[in-house]
């Protein structure tokens, strides 16, 4: 069975982030001055082969922590957009 | 070693740059410059490895977090657990960071602009492989070329590397100021350069190995690279 996963990453709270601060100070000149605390991160889409939804999260898991995100700097949340293909 | 002349490995990734110029350098310091592949876990016995500035794997996901992964890392690491004497330079340090070999992080220059100009390092601490012709106090002028180069880590992470000596360069004045003005990237108490707990594995940002020759520019990297071969011989 394959699955769908979104993990979204995003720098720790507290940690400069240069590119969110570009785009806050962007958005004044579109006359959005009502805009703080903007943060930049990163969306990574997986569709993974697993026997199971557990399983496959599981790995997800592990992916996160080991490659897609850096525990020194970032954070990251799981998302499991879609059943997957069950059926297929 | 049975020669006297040290051999110092330099790792080529795919998207190294400064592979040549750090081989380079450690021929013109007197050193046996030798090639190592990223897909080789071999390191071909070399007496101290050098990882060097570019942009591994394009700098994709983050700087150096693909590179960590390549086979060679495993014969780097297993090096520098024997008390092997390794130095990342620029991308290098982004890599050994990443792979756990050295505390902290680097992210996007605070400026959000890619820097490059000579910039004076003061040196922290002469208990490294790379350091131990210095003496702290000592101000080097070195270039630095990057665009992520600020030096992260969490609070307590930075008081328990500046209590245990682990900071080796910090960006200065020429006079050897710390301030705001001279820190080129925005780095934790103006970081430009950590060592590992047992101080053998040293990274740092600007690039010692494009300041070796007089005809091209500053000299500042020299005396990093005269103590590197002095180590390399010494044996680990």
């Amino acid at each position: 069975m394959t699955f769908v996963f979104e993990v979204l990453v995003t720098l720790k709270p507290g940690l400069s982030d240069p590119q969110g601060k570009a785009v806050e100070g962007a958005l004044p000149t579109l006359g959005w001055s009502n805009v703080r605390d903007v943060h930049v991160g990163k969306h990574i889409r997986l569709t993974v082969e697993a026997d199971d939804d557990a399983s496959a999260r599981a790995q997800v898991e592990e992916m996160a922590s080991r490659l897609l995100s850096n525990p020194v700097i970032e954070r990251y949340r799981i998302l499991e957009t879609e059943p997957g293909d069950r059926g297929a | 070693m049975t020669s006297g002349i040290p051999r110092v490995g330099v790792i080529t990734f795919p998207g190294s740059l400064d592979d040549r110029d750090a081989l380079r350098a450690v021929e013109t310091m007197g050193g046996e410059p030798v090639a190592l592949w990223h897909a080789d876990p071999d390191i071909h016995g070399v007496d101290a490895v050098i990882l060097p500035g570019g942009f591994s794997y394009g700098d994709y996901l983050r700087t150096g977090a693909i590179a960590r992964f390549a086979r060679v890392m495993d014969g780097v690491r297993a090096f520098a657990e024997r008390g092997g004497p390794v130095l990342g330079i620029c991308n290098g340090f982004q890599v050994l960071c990443e792979s756990g070999l050295l505390p902290g992080a680097l992210i996007r220059n605070r400026s959000l602009r890619f820097v490059c100009r000579e910039v004076h390092l003061r040196v922290e601490t002469s208990q490294t492989p790379v350091t131990t012709d210095l003496t702290p106090g000592e101000v080097l002028d070195i270039p630095v070329k990057h665009g992520e180069g600020q030096y992260v880590g969490d609070v307590d992470e930075l008081a328990r590397l500046e209590g245990e000596g682990q900071v080796v360069f910090r960006y200065c004045a020429p006079d050897g100021t710390i301030d705001a003005a001279h820190n080129p990237n925005g780095s934790a108490n103006g970081i430009a350069g950590v060592r590992n707990a047992d101080g053998n594995v040293v990274g740092l940002m600007p690039h010692p190995e494009h300041a070796v020759d007089p005809d091209v520019g500053p000299t500042g990297g020299q005396s990093l690279f005269a103590s590197l071969l002095t180590q390399a011989l010494a044996g680990v």
